[in-house]
């Protein structure tokens, strides 16, 4: 038998070991989630990043070698983007009917999001690269990365940014919702669809089912939206 | 699945090369998403391989997002830079967001 070294060495030069952590740290999450009850806190995205943030830091890999396995994952993105189209298609005839409140309320929320997000940044100091890379953080990640690039932000920073608000999203949507008084499921899924992408939706989508159609719906659109309207925004708020 | 997955994966493919063609500003994945949705317009819905694969698959959304968040590693320092901004500015934005996307929907909704 070969010392268990050699195995290591061998397995580091795989794509295996990203790919594997990856899984599993997902299957640590769901445990956990499940443990502390679905609490928002502990969805099982942050419990997976921070478990493997941790194994990155404690052995000293580099984010590159990760994602050389864990970019099988990351490309999964793309279909899923895709996928979106099935739930929205059942929606069809709802959102037909929807469609006059809907167009305002997505493009109102996106826009608010973008522009407030950019402006809090800047008034507080934050670089230019970190206030261009907060304009897209409401939209699905491959989009949001996309745009921070063309505008001049970092898009791994894009990335994480993306992430923080769809889980601020969730964490918040219940607080918001109860606020402003807000009992309709349609108007519930389509701004945590709007302002929280699908980590947000995959939220709605456990909870109600017409909810998480407008907001996948919301993914769409808003994707579309802030690809549209981000780039000239930034320029006439930032100058 | 394999032919459901397939047929996902062309659509991006073909959402790619679309937006690159006419230099739309448009992500190919959701260019892919409007052209399905306008294939199902024609055919009359998705099969049940389709809805079963995409159900799959977005079920587990959530697992996708994780590669891109471990990214967070090499933001560090830009992040303990600019913390406090960053923090206040996603918190405020969130929340702006949720509330005037909600209220404007349910208030037009309702008529």
């Amino acid at each position: 038998m070969r010392p268990v070294w050699q195995v290591w060495v061998y397995l580091e030069t795989t794509p295996l070991l990203g790919l594997v952590s990856t899984l599993l740290a997902w299957q640590v999450g769901l445990r956990v989630s499940r443990m502390a009850r679905d609490v928002p806190a502990a969805n099982p995205v942050l419990v997976a990043i921070i478990v493997l943030v941790a194994l990155l830091l404690l052995t000293g890999t580099p984010y590159a070698a990760y994602f050389q396995g864990a970019q099988y994952v990351h490309f999964l993105l793309g279909p899923a983007t895709v996928a979106l189209a099935v739930p929205m298609y059942a929606a069809l005839p709802r959102i037909r009917r929807s469609a006059r409140a809907l167009v305002p309320a997505l493009l109102a929320g996106s826009v608010t999001a973008a522009a407030s997000a950019m402006l809090v940044a800047h008034w507080l100091g934050a670089s230019r690269t970190v206030v261009l890379s907060l304009a897209p953080k409401s939209v699905t990640t491959p989009i949001a990365m996309g745009v921070a690039e063309q505008i001049g932000g970092n898009p791994s920073l894009a990335a994480v940014l993306v992430l923080l608000t769809g889980n601020v999203a969730i964490l918040l949507g219940p607080l918001v919702w109860r606020i402003t008084r807000v009992t309709d499921w349609r108007a519930r899924g389509l701004s945590a669809g709007t302002a929280g992408h699908g980590l947000a939706t995959a939220r709605m989508l456990m909870v109600n089912e017409e909810a998480g159609a407008f907001g996948g719906l919301a993914i769409g659109l808003n994707g579309i939206a802030t690809a549209l309207l981000v780039p000239p925004l930034a320029r006439l708020l930032l100058g | 699945m394999l032919g459901a997955l397939t047929q996902l994966v062309c659509f991006q493919v073909l959402g790619e090369v679309v937006s690159r063609a006419l230099g739309l500003p448009v992500p190919g994945p959701v260019l892919g998403l409007v052209l399905l949705l306008a294939w199902f317009g024609v055919r009359g819905g998705p099969d049940a391989p389709m809805q079963e694969t995409s159900t799959g698959l977005l079920r587990s959304l959530g697992l996708l997002f994780v590669p891109a968040g471990v990214g967070v590693v090499t933001q560090l320092d830009a992040l303990a830079a600019d913390w406090l901004p960053i923090t206040v500015a996603v918190v405020v934005s969130t929340g702006l967001g949720l509330a005037v996307t909600a209220l404007i929907m349910q208030h037009l909704d309702r008529r």
